[in-house]
C-alpha cells in the first residue's frame, strides 16, 4: 500500500514548504497527497440577523474563492509533477478538522507547516502545529 | 461667499444648540405630549378589557393560544426538551453543512433580540405593579409560551423564501401568505400586510423607543439628570452607523459582549440569591401567596396575573412572530427542528432570567409592605407598590442589585445599554423585513425605513416611560393578534411535520452524526 499524505494548506509560505515536502516524499514512494484547506469556523459563534440571512451566500462565495485562488492552481502544479493529488475545503477548528480528514481518508501521515513565531497569541490560544502534536491520529511531520 | 459659508453654518449650529439646551426640558415635554396624544387611541384599543371585567382581552388571547398549542402538540415543551438540547449541541447536524447557520447560532441571535430590557426593566414593572405574585404568572406564561414559539418558528423555516443569491427571508409575512394558500384559506395576504404594519410599529416601539428610553433612564441614574434627547441623538448616531453605514464591527462587538453580559447578570443574581439563601423560601412563599391573593396590590390577584402575563409576553415575544423572522435562516432540512430549538428561548428568557430579576427585587426587600398585615403598600398615586427608593422600571432593578453589591449599578447600566443596543439592531432587522415585504426591496426604500428608525430612537429617549411603554406593548401585542390567527389556521401543518419527524426519529431514520 502506498503512502497517503494529508497536508494542511492555507496559502502561506510555510504551508507551501510543507506541501513541497509531502509532494517530494509521495513522489519517491508513489504515494498520494490530500491537500486540506480549513476555513476557521465555529457553529457556536454569534452572528447578527443580517449575517444569518446572508450566511449561505457567503459560504458559497468563500468556498468558490478558496477553490479558485488556492486549490485549483496547486492541483494542476502537483499533478504536473506526477503525484496523484486530491483537495478538500472544510469548515471548522483547523487542527481537529485536519485530524478528522486524516482518519476518514486513512492517511499514513500528516504534514503541516509552522510559522515558528511562538508569540503571545499562540501561547494563549495554541497553534495548529502545537495542537496536532497532541491530537494527531497518525504520525505528523511539522515542517519549519 | 464660500469662505463665509462654514462660519455661518457653525454660528447657526451653535445658536441652535444653545437654544436647544436652554429649552431642553420643554423639548422633552413637547415630544412626550404629542406622542401620548397621538398614540392613545391605539393603546386603548389593544388594551381594552373584556366587557364587564378588568381583564385585557389581549392577555387572554395570548394565554389561550399558548394553552391551545400546549395541548394540541401534547406538551411539546417537555416532550421535546431533551431533543432540543441535542439539536443545539449539534448532535444532529451534518458535518458537511459546517459553515452554514447552525441551530445554536439561530437561537443565539434570536435570544439576543429578546433577552434585554424586558428581563430587567419589564420584570421590575411587573413586580412593581403586580407584586411578587406576578412572578408566578410570568413563569407560567413563559412555560406555555414555549409551545407558541415552537409553532411559529417551525412555520417560519418551512415557508421562508430562499433566493437565487443564497440569502433567505422568513417570518409570519411568508407563512401567512404561502401557508394559507396551501391550506386553501383566504385572507392570508391581508393578514400578512397587517402583520407587517404592526411589526414596523413594534420595531419602532418595543424594539426601539422602549430600549432608548430605558437606556437613558440608566444613564441618568449613573450620571445625574440631563435631557433625554441627548442620549437619543448619540444612540441614533451609533444605530445609524451600524444599520445604514454598514459598520458591522460595532454590531459584532455587541453580539459578542451581550451573551457575556447576560452571564454576568445571571451570575450576579445567583450570588445575591446565594447570599440571601435563607430568604429564598420566603420569597417563593410571597410569589405563590401573591399569585392567588395579590397581597394588597392594585387590582388584587387579577392585577398580578395581568402584569405577569403581559411582561412575560413582552419579554419572550412568544406568539408575537418576531422570533419566526430571526430563526428562519437556519440550515436544516427539517423545519420542525428549529421549532424544537426555539422552545428553549422562552425558557431561558422568562423562566430563568426574568425569575432571577424578580427574586432579587423581592429578596432585597425593595417592595415596602405593611408589617402588620403583610400586604404591600401602594405609592401615593395608588398605581404601584411603594418601593424603598421610590423607583420603578430599570431603576428598581438597579436599586435591588446595588443594595447587595454596591457598584453593580455601573455594570447594570452597561448591560442595559448593550442589551438595548442589540435589541434595537435585531428589531431594526425585523422592522426592515416587514417594510420590504410591504414596499419591496431596494436601496432607497430600505434607507427610508432605517432613517425613520433612527428618528424614533431620539423620540423614545426623550419621552417619559408611561406613554412609551404603553405604545410599545400595544404595537407588539397587535402583531400577536394577527400572528396567532395564522398559527391557528396553520397548526395542522406543524402537527403533520411533528408526527412525521417523530416517527422517523424513533425508527432511526434520523440519526445523530456524532
Amino acid at each position: 500500500m502506498s503512502d497517503k499524505y494529508v497536508v494542511g494548506y492555507d496559502g502561506s509560505q510555510v504551508a507551501s514548504r510543507a506541501l513541497d515536502f509531502a509532494v517530494a516524499k509521495a513522489g519517491v514512494d508513489g504515494g498520494s497527497v490530500i491537500v486540506v484547506h480549513v476555513l476557521e469556523w465555529s457553529p457556536y459563534s454569534f452572528l447578527t440577523p443580517e449575517e444569518l440571512e446572508e450566511r449561505h451566500a457567503r459560504r458559497t462565495e468563500e468556498l468558490a474563492r478558496a477553490e479558485n485562488a488556492l486549490m485549483a492552481p496547486l492541483k494542476s502544479r502537483i499533478s504536473a509533477s506526477g503525484v496523484s493529488v486530491e483537495t478538500q475545503i472544510k469548515y471548522g477548528h483547523v487542527a481537529k478538522t485536519l485530524c478528522k480528514v486524516a482518519e476518514e481518508e486513512k492517511a499514513t501521515q500528516m504534514v503541516v507547516g509552522r510559522d515558528g513565531h511562538g508569540g503571545l497569541s499562540s501561547r494563549v490560544f495554541g497553534s495548529v502545529a502545537g495542537s496536532l502534536v497532541q491530537i494527531a491520529p497518525v504520525p505528523c511531520t511539522i515542517v519549519p | 461667499m464660500t469662505r463665509l459659508f462654514p462660519t455661518a453654518v457653525l454660528t447657526a449650529f451653535f445658536t441652535f444648540f444653545a437654544a436647544m439646551s436652554a429649552s431642553a426640558q420643554s423639548i422633552d415635554e413637547t415630544i412626550n405630549g404629542v406622542f401620548a396624544s397621538s398614540t392613545g387611541w391605539f393603546v386603548s384599543l389593544i388594551f381594552s378589557n373584556f366587557p364587564g371585567t378588568s381583564f385585557p382581552w389581549i392577555v387572554g388571547w395570548l394565554v389561550v393560544a399558548a394553552s391551545v398549542f400546549t395541548v394540541y402538540f401534547g406538551v411539546i415543551q417537555f416532550r421535546a426538551f431533551g431533543h432540543a438540547i441535542s439539536l443545539v449541541k449539534g448532535d444532529y447536524s451534518d458535518p458537511n453543512d459546517a459553515g452554514e447557520v447552525s441551530h445554536f447560532q439561530a437561537l443565539a441571535t434570536a435570544l439576543s433580540g429578546t433577552v434585554g430590557l424586558g428581563n430587567i426593566a419589564g420584570v421590575a414593572v411587573a413586580v412593581g405593579i403586580g407584586g411578587p405574585g406576578a412572578t408566578f404568572w410570568m413563569i407560567l406564561a413563559g412555560l406555555l409560551g414555549m409551545a407558541s414559539k415552537f409553532t411559529e418558528c417551525t412555520l417560519g423555516v418551512k415557508y421562508r423564501n430562499e433566493y437565487a443569491d443564497g440569502t433567505v427571508s422568513g417570518g409570519p409575512m411568508y407563512y401567512l401568505t404561502k401557508g394559507f394558500g396551501e391550506r386553501g384559506v383566504g385572507g392570508g395576504r391581508i393578514l400578512a400586510v397587517l402583520f407587517s404594519i404592526f411589526c414596523i410599529l413594534g420595531a419602532l416601539g418595543g424594539g426601539n423607543m422602549f430600549q432608548a428610553n430605558q437606556a437613558h433612564a440608566q444613564l441618568t441614574n449613573v450620571f445625574g439628570q440631563y435631557p433625554g434627547w441627548i442620549t437619543g441623538v448619540i444612540f441614533a448616531g451609533i444605530v445609524f452607523a451600524v444599520i445604514v453605514g454598514g459598520l458591522k464591527s460595532i454590531a459584532r462587538v455587541t453580539e459578542k459582549v451581550v451573551p457575556i453580559m447576560g452571564l454576568i447578570y445571571v451570575g450576579t443574581a445567583l450570588i445575591i440569591l446565594l447570599v440571601n439563601y435563607d430568604k429564598i423560601g420566603w420569597a417563593f412563599g410571597q410569589i405563590f401567596q401573591g399569585a392567588f391573593t395579590g397581597l394588597g396590590v392594585a387590582g388584587g390577584f387579577v392585577g398580578a396575573l395581568i402584569q405577569g402575563f403581559k411582561r412575560a409576553a413582552f419579554s419572550n415575544e412568544a406568539g408575537v412572530g418576531s422570533a419566526a423572522i430571526a430563526h428562519s435562516a437556519v440550515r436544516t432540512k427539517e423545519p420542525i427542528t428549529e421549532g424544537f430549538v426555539s422552545l428553549l428561548e422562552p425558557l431561558i428568557d422568562t423562566v430563568v432570567i426574568c425569575t432571577m430579576t424578580a427574586l432579587v427585587i423581592i429578596i432585597t426587600g425593595q417592595l415596602v409592605s405593611d408589617p402588620e398585615t403583610g400586604n404591600y403598600l401602594l405609592n401615593e398615586a395608588g398605581t404601584a407598590i411603594k418601593t424603598v427608593g421610590d423607583t420603578s422600571g430599570v431603576a428598581l432593578t438597579s436599586a435591588a442589585f446595588s443594595s447587595s453589591i454596591g457598584g453593580f449599578k455601573y455594570i447594570l447600566a452597561l448591560a442595559v445599554i448593550l442589551f438595548a443596543f442589540s435589541t434595537m439592531i435585531s428589531w431594526s432587522y425585523y422592522g426592515l423585513k416587514a417594510w420590504t415585504y410591504l414596499f419591496g426591496e431596494g436601496k432607497n426604500k430600505e434607507l427610508t425605513f432605517k432613517i425613520i428608525f433612527c428618528v424614533f430612537v431620539v423620540i423614545g429617549a426623550a419621552a417619559s416611560l408611561g406613554p412609551v411603554i404603553d405604545f410599545s406593548d400595544a404595537a407588539i401585542f397587535a402583531m400577536a393578534v394577527v400572528n396567532i390567527i395564522g398559527l391557528y389556521v396553520l397548526m395542522p401543518i406543524v402537527k403533520r411535520e411533528l408526527n412525521s419527524y417523530m416517527t422517523r426519529l424513533k425508527s432511526g431514520e434520523i440519526k445523530k452524526f456524532q
